[in-house]
């Protein structure tokens, strides 16, 4: 069982079967195969930098030269972790690059910020139990609420104000879907030290919707 | 038991699946009476299935043609 366990880690972790015939193919120099992974990936990288760097056009530039980078190293890509995931990490060594040339600090400094709490302190007893509780929202589902664009708008909004580090973690985590032993390695962080950021990032993210969506 | 501002600071970890196997049960024990913490997980998984369905931006024309003259150039 150990074994099957192990095998099945290392094929979770690793580029799948489709991501190993991309590289193939743009090793083959296979222009389509370029443009449909850029297209589905330049903007998260983009996204991605500009928890880093401090503008759009310096994240934009990022997210090209990542692209230089990827080509150059392409043929050195031994497929350990999945395409996405490498693609990540170089985007983020050259984003660390680029902010300690500009000498802005790292985001991840801003872990010791002190504790935050999920939820405002007054929305509780002193006893610890409910005063205020979780009202229930206009839009029920996540597709209600994706439907509205204020919705959208207001979590676009708070995601751009996180602080950059719980912003990066949030990104990879919820936006792009990637697993949590990943975006340990794209952004160096510990495990319990990415749990935490995810924590206080989607809490801020909550309390912005039931802000707009709660009723009366 | 737990209280309500407990399970606020612990749902991450319980959606993680890193609580131990006697906060998970002390956890789901306070989410068996409680309502309100039911609501509040709740949205917090709506929260991340949201997050997850923005929609994506395209990239525009102009950066899409300079990366792919890029990749014909590549050696």
């Amino acid at each position: 069982m150990g074994a099957a366990r192990e095998r099945s880690r290392f094929e979770q972790d690793g580029a799948s079967p489709g991501e190993r015939e991309l590289v193939a193919r743009l090793l083959a120099r296979d222009q389509s195969a370029f443009a449909s992974l850029v297209r589905a990936q330049h903007e998260s990288l983009v996204r991605l930098a500009l928890t880093f760097v401090g503008s759009r056009a310096t994240a934009e530039e990022v997210a090209q030269e990542t692209w230089s980078r990827v080509l150059a190293a392409l043929p050195q890509f031994e497929g350990r972790s999945s395409l996405r995931t490498w693609i990540f990490r170089i985007c983020t060594n050259t984003a660390l690059t680029r902010a300690e040339r500009e000498a802005r600090s790292t985001p991840f400094s801003s872990l010791e910020v002190p504790e935050e709490a999920p939820v405002e302190a007054e929305r509780f007893k002193p006893s610890g139990f409910w005063a205020d509780p979780p009202r229930a929202w206009h839009a029920d589902s996540p597709e209600e609420i994706l439907e509205r664009t204020e919705a959208v708008a207001c979590i676009e909004r708070t995601l751009s104000e996180l602080p950059p580090a719980q912003r990066a973690v949030v990104l990879l985590r919820d936006v792009e879907g990637v697993e949590a032993a990943e975006a340990c390695n794209i952004l160096q962080v510990s495990e319990s030290n990415q749990r935490v950021l995810l924590h206080r990032g989607r809490a801020k993210i909550r309390r912005a919707l039931e802000k707009l969506l709660a009723e009366e | 038991m737990l209280t309500c501002r407990q399970v606020t600071q612990l749902v991450t970890e319980y959606l993680e699946g890193k609580l131990s196997w006697k906060d998970a049960i002390r956890f789901q024990l306070h989410l068996g009476m409680c309502r309100h913490c039911r609501r509040y997980l709740r949205d917090m998984k709506v929260t991340v299935r949201v997050l997850g369905g923005l929609p994506a931006v395209a990239i525009p024309n102009d950066t899409m043609d300079a990366l792919m003259e890029r990749f014909r150039n590549w050696q």
